[in-house]
C-alpha cells in the first residue's frame, strides 16, 4: 500500500505496473500457487489416464483413433496463442494499450480456432464409438481433455471481459496484474496441452 | 419433491433481490442488520469468529452422531439405530469431522491470528478470504442437508468405489458427499493459497522467516499441503461423481475401470490431511507451551525443520492405508519406512516441548493443561501408529477396533486438544473478554478422563477382534465391557463440552474485560488491545528478534517501535458477492445431487457472473486515519 502511493506520485506509468503495488504482487504470487493446485490436479488426471488407456473393451484403441496431422494442427494453433499473449504483455510494458487489446484478440480467435478443431475430433471420435462411457479408457481420455478444453474456454472468456476492461480503464496499475495473471494463466493451460500432446497422442500413437 | 425445493429456494433469492433493489427502505432494513455486516465482512478477524461459530455448528452435529453411534455400541445386541441408519451415522460423523469441524476450526484460529503474529493489516486477499468461508459453510450445509432430503451418505467417510457406486449406494447419499465436499474443498484450497500468500508477501518488516512463531510456521506448511493435498481429492471427487451421474467407467470393472484407483487418489489426498489436521496443532501447543513454561521455545529451528520434514514425509505415506489391497512387498515394504521415518521429526518435537518446560516456571491454565495432556495422548497415538505402520502387524489390525482407537487418539489428542488449547489461550484476544478458569478446569478434568476412557478399550476390542463400521456385535466374545466403559466415556467427553459451552456463553455475556497481554505472552498478537481495531497496528511493528513482543518487554518498552509513521490506513470495503457465488455452488450442488442438469448449470451460471461482476468491480476501499483515533482516546 505504501508502495502504491509512491507510484502513483509518479508520472506515467512504472516499467512492471503489475508488480507496482503490494495487491498486484499478491496477486501474481497467489496465482502462481493456483497454478501449482492446477498442477496437480492435472497430474492425476493424466495419472488415472496411464493406468486405464488400455481398457478400450470393444471400442478402438489409443493406436486406432487418434490421427497425428489434426491434432498437429491444433498444438500449432495454441502454442502461437501463447506466442500472441506475450506479445500483448510485452505491448503492456510499453504502455500500448490498443497494441495490448489487439494481441490478445488475436489470442482468443486461437483459442477459438482450437476448441472447434477439438469439439470437431470428439465428434469423430463419437462416431466411431469412442464416448465418454464406453469404456475406462474413453472415461479418463473425455475427463483429462474436457478439462483441458474447459480450462481453454473459460480463458476465452476470461480474456474477452479482461480486454473490455483495457478499453474502458486502460492500463493502470490497477488493471496490469490482471492481464499478467490472464497471460500467466493462457501459458499454464498451453503447457498442460503439451503434455496431453506427448503423453496421450505421440505415446498413444506409438502402441 | 426435489425440485419444488430447490424452486422455492431459488424464487426466495429472486424475490429477496428483486425486493430489494425496488424497495429502498427494505435494502436500508436489510443493510443495517447486524447479520449483514457478518455476511458481507472481509475482515479477517470476523471471518475467524465466523469459522469457529461454523466450526462449533458442526462439531455439535458430529459430536451428538458420536454420541448415538455409542449409545447403540453400548450393549451387545443393541436395537437402538440398526443397519443403514447406522451406515449414514457412522459416514457423516466421520466426514463432518475431518471436513466441517476440525480443519474449519482451524483456519478460524489461523484467520484471526496469522495476520497479527506476523505483524500485517489483514489477509493478502480479504476478498477470497470470505468466500473460502462461504463455500465451505454452504458445501457443510449442503452435506448435512442430506438427512432431511434423501437420506445422508452411508459409504463411510472414505466413500471407496464399488461400494459408494449406484450399485450398491441407491439413493443421493453418495452424491451428497461428492458434491458437498467438492463446494467445501475449494474453498480450503482458497483459504490455502490466501494463508500461504500473506505469509510470504505481507510479514512486517524485520520479521524474517525464522522469526516467525511457530503457529505461523505451522500454518504456512499446512497451507502448502492444502495447496498439494486438496486438488487431487478434486480430481477423484470428480471421477465419483461422473460415474454415480453419467455412468462413466473410472472405477466400474466391467467397463475396465480400476477401483484402487479411487483409494489411490483418496488417500494421496487423506494422509496429508492428517498432517493438515495436526500441524497447526503443533503450532498451537508451541506458543502455549513457551508462553506458559516463560520459556524460549526449545530448538525453535529444529522445531520449524521437524515441521517442514513432517509436512513433505506426508506426501510420501499414503499406501500405509492400503497394506491389505495387495500391491506387493516392495510398495509395502517402501511405505513402511517412510511411515516409521516421520517418527524421527514428531519425535523431536515431542523431546523439544519436554525440554521447553523443563526446568521453566510453569503456569498450569487451561489450555496449558490441554497441551500437557496432549503429549501424552499423542505419544500414545503415535506408538500405536508405529504398530500400524508394521506391514505384518497391520494386516491383523485392519479394519479392526484398534485403528479407530489409533486415529481418534492423534485426531482428538492432537487436533482437537490443539483447539481447544488454542480456543482458551486465544480467547481474549479474539473476544475481548477472559473466560473462566475454574470451569476450563471442570471443562479439561471431565472432557480429558472421558477421551481416554472412551478410546483406550478401543485398542482391545481391536486386538480382540471387533471390526469397525458393524452396528453391533454379540455376547459372549469379551467384547462387553470394553464397549460399556468406551460408551462411559463418551458421557464424561460430553459433559466436560457442556462446562466448555456454559463458559464460553457466561465469557461472551459477564466475563471480566481481557487486558491486552493476559498471559504474560510472547508474540506480536499481545502487543495491540484484546480485541484489536479494525486494521490492527496502526504503525506496522518493527521486530528485532524471535519472541519479539517478549524482547520488547524485556527492554522495558511499553510497545512495539513502529516501522513506519502514522498515516491513513487502506482498508479493502465489505461486499455481498462472496455470499452470492456460495448461493450459486449451493444450487448447483443441490441440482446435481438430484440429477437435474438444468438447476445444477444455473447455479453454475450465477457462479460466473458473480465471478464477472466481481472482475469489472473497481474496488478502491476506503481510509482510516488512526492518528484521530489515537488522539480522540
Amino acid at each position: 500500500m505504501r508502495i502504491e502511493e509512491e507510484t502513483s506520485t509518479v508520472a506515467g506509468l512504472p516499467a512492471e505496473p503489475e508488480k507496482a503495488t503490494l495487491e498486484g504482487k499478491n496477486k501474481i504470487l497467489g496465482f502462481w500457487l493456483f497454478i501449482a493446485a492446477e498442477t496437480t490436479l492435472f497430474a492425476t488426471m493424466f495419472g488415472t489416464y496411464l493406468a486405464l488407456k488400455g481398457e478400450s473393451l470393444a471400442g478402438p484403441t489409443p493406436g486406432e483413433l487418434y490421427s497425428l496431422p489434426m491434432v498437429a494442427a491444433a498444438t500449432l494453433i495454441l502454442l502461437t496463442s501463447s506466442l500472441t499473449s506475450v506479445l500483448a504483455i510485452m505491448a503492456m510494458h510499453r504502455n500500448d494499450a490498443p497494441g495490448m487489446i489487439r494481441w490478445f484478440g488475436i489470442t482468443i480467435l486461437l483459442g477459438v480456432a482450437f476448441l472447434g478443431l477439438e469439439a470437431y475430433e470428439f465428434y469423430e471420435y463419437v462416431h466411431e464409438g469412442h464416448t465418454f462411457t464406453s469404456s475406462a479408457f474413453g472415461s479418463s481420455f473425455y475427463l483429462l481433455l474436457g478439462t483441458h478444453g474447459s480450462h481453454v474456454l473459460y480463458g476465452v472468456f476470461w480474456i474477452l471481459a479482461l480486454m473490455i476492461q483495457g478499453r474502458q480503464r486502460g492500463i493502470t496499475v490497477q488493471t496490469a496484474p490482471k492481464f499478467y495473471v490472464a497471460s500467466l494463466y493462457w501459458h499454464f493451460v498451453d503447457v498442460v496441452w503439451v503434455f496431453i500432446f506427448t503423453v496421450v497422442y505421440l505415446m498413444g500413437m506409438m502402441e | 419433491m426435489a425440485t419444488i425445493i430447490i424452486l422455492i429456494v431459488f424464487g426466495l433469492f429472486l424475490a429477496a433481490i428483486l425486493t430489494g433493489g425496488y424497495n429502498k427502505k427494505y435494502l436500508e432494513r436489510v443493510q443495517q442488520n447486524w447479520l449483514w455486516e457478518w455476511i458481507t465482512t472481509v475482515d479477517h478477524k470476523k471471518i475467524g469468529v465466523l469459522y469457529l461459530t461454523a466450526g462449533g455448528f458442526f462439531f455439535t452435529v458430529g459430536g451428538l452422531e458420536a454420541l448415538l453411534i455409542r449409545l447403540q455400541l453400548m450393549f451387545p445386541d443393541n436395537r437402538f439405530i440398526v443397519g443403514d441408519q447406522y451406515n449414514q451415522l457412522m459416514s457423516m460423523h466421520g466426514t463432518t469431522m475431518i471436513f466441517l469441524v476440525a480443519l474449519p476450526l482451524l483456519f478460524g484460529l489461523m484467520n484471526v491470528i496469522v495476520p497479527l503474529q506476523i505483524g500485517a493489516r489483514d489477509v493478502a486477499f480479504p476478498f477470497l478470504n470470505s468466500l473460502g468461508f462461504w463455500l465451505y459453510f454452504s458445501g457443510g450445509l449442503l452435506l448435512n442437508l442430506s438427512w432431511l432430503f434423501g437420506g445422508a451418505p452411508d459409504a463411510g467417510w472414505t466413500s471407496y468405489a464399488t461400494l459408494a457406486l449406484n450399485e450398491f449406494s441407491p439413493g443421493p447419499g453418495v452424491n451428497y458427499y461428492v458434491l458437498g465436499l467438492q463446494i467445501a474443498g475449494i474453498g480450503t484450497l482458497i483459504s490455502g493459497i490466501n494463508f500461504l500468500v500473506t505469509i510470504i508477501n505481507m510479514r512486517a518488516p524485520g520479521m524474517s522467516y525464522l522469526r516467525m512463531p511457530l503457529f505461523t510456521w505451522t500454518t504456512f506448511v499446512t497451507s502448502a499441503l492444502i495447496l498439494f493435498a486438496f486438488p487431487p481429492l478434486t480430481a477423484g471427487l470428480f471421477m465419483m461423481m461422473f460415474e454415480r451421474l453419467f455412468d462413466t467407467n473410472f472405477f466400474t470393472t466391467h467397463g475396465g475401470g480400476n477401483v484402487t484407483i479411487w483409494q489411490h487418489i483418496f488417500w494421496i489426498f487423506g494422509h496429508p490431511e492428517v498432517y493438515i489436521l495436526v500441524l497447526p496443532a503443533f503450532g498451537v501447543f508451541s506458543e502455549v507451551i513457551s508462553t506458559f513454561s516463560r520459556k524460549r521455545l526449545f530448538g525453535y529451528n529444529s522445531m520449524v525443520f521437524a515441521v517442514v520434514l513432517i509436512g513433505f514425509l506426508g506426501f510420501m505415506v499414503w499406501v500405509h492405508h492400503m497394506f491389505t489391497v495387495g500391491l506387493g512387498p516392495v510398495a509395502n515394504t517402501i511405505f513402511a519406512v517412510a511411515t516409521m521415518a516421520i517418527a524421527v521429526p514428531t519425535g523431536i518435537k515431542v523431546f523439544n516441548w519436554l525440554a521447553t518446560m523443563w526446568g521453566g516456571s510453569l503456569r498450569f491454565t487451561t489450555a496449558m493443561l490441554y497441551a500437557a495432556g496432549f503429549i501424552v495422548m499423542f505419544v500414545i497415538g503415535g506408538v500405536t501408529g508405529v504398530m500400524l505402520g508394521v506391514v505384518p502387524a497391520d494386516w491383523q489390525f485392519h479394519d479392526t477396533y484398534f485403528v479407530v482407537a489409533h486415529f481418534h487418539y492423534v485426531i482428538i489428542g492432537g487436533t482437537l486438544l490443539g483447539i481447544l488449547a488454542g480456543v482458551y489461550y486465544w480467547w481474549p484476544k479474539i473476544f475481548g473478554r477472559m473466560l473462566s478458569e475454574k470451569w476450563g478446569r471442570w471443562n479439561f478434568w471431565f472432557f480429558y478422563p472421558g477421551v481416554h476412557l472412551t478410546f483406550f478399550p478401543q485398542h482391545f476390542l481391536g486386538l480382540y477382534g471387533m471390526p469397525r463400521r458393524v452396528f453391533t456385535y454379540p455376547s459372549g466374545y469379551g467384547l462387553e465391557l470394553n464397549n460399556l466403559l468406551s460408551s462411559l466415556g463418551t458421557i464424561l467427553m460430553t459433559i466436560g463440552l457442556l462446562f466448555f459451552l456454559y463458559n464460553a456463553v457466561w465469557s461472551l455475556t459477564k466475563g471480566p474485560r481481557a487486558e491486552s497481554d493476559p498471559w504474560d505472552g510472547r508474540t506480536l498478537e499481545w502487543a495491540i488491545s484484546s480485541p484489536p481495531p479494525e486494521y490492527n497496528f496502526a504503525q506496522l511493528p518493527k521486530i528485532r528478534s524471535l519472541d519479539p513482543w517478549w524482547a520488547e518487554k524485556r527492554e522495558g518498552n511499553r510497545g512495539m517501535q513502529p516501522a513506519e509513521p502514522l498515516g491513513p490506513i487502506h482498508m479493502p470495503s465489505s461486499t455481498y458477492l462472496p455470499f452470492v457465488m456460495a448461493i450459486g455452488f449451493f444450487i448447483s450442488g443441490i441440482g446435481f445431487v438430484f440429477h437435474s442438469v438444468r438447476v445444477g448449470v444455473l447455479g453454475l451460471l450465477i457462479v460466473i457472473v458473480t465471478l464477472f461482476i466481481r472482475s469489472f468491480q473497481e474496488d478502491e476501499g476506503f481510509h482510516i486515519h488512526p492518528e484521530e483515533e489515537v488522539k480522540g482516546t
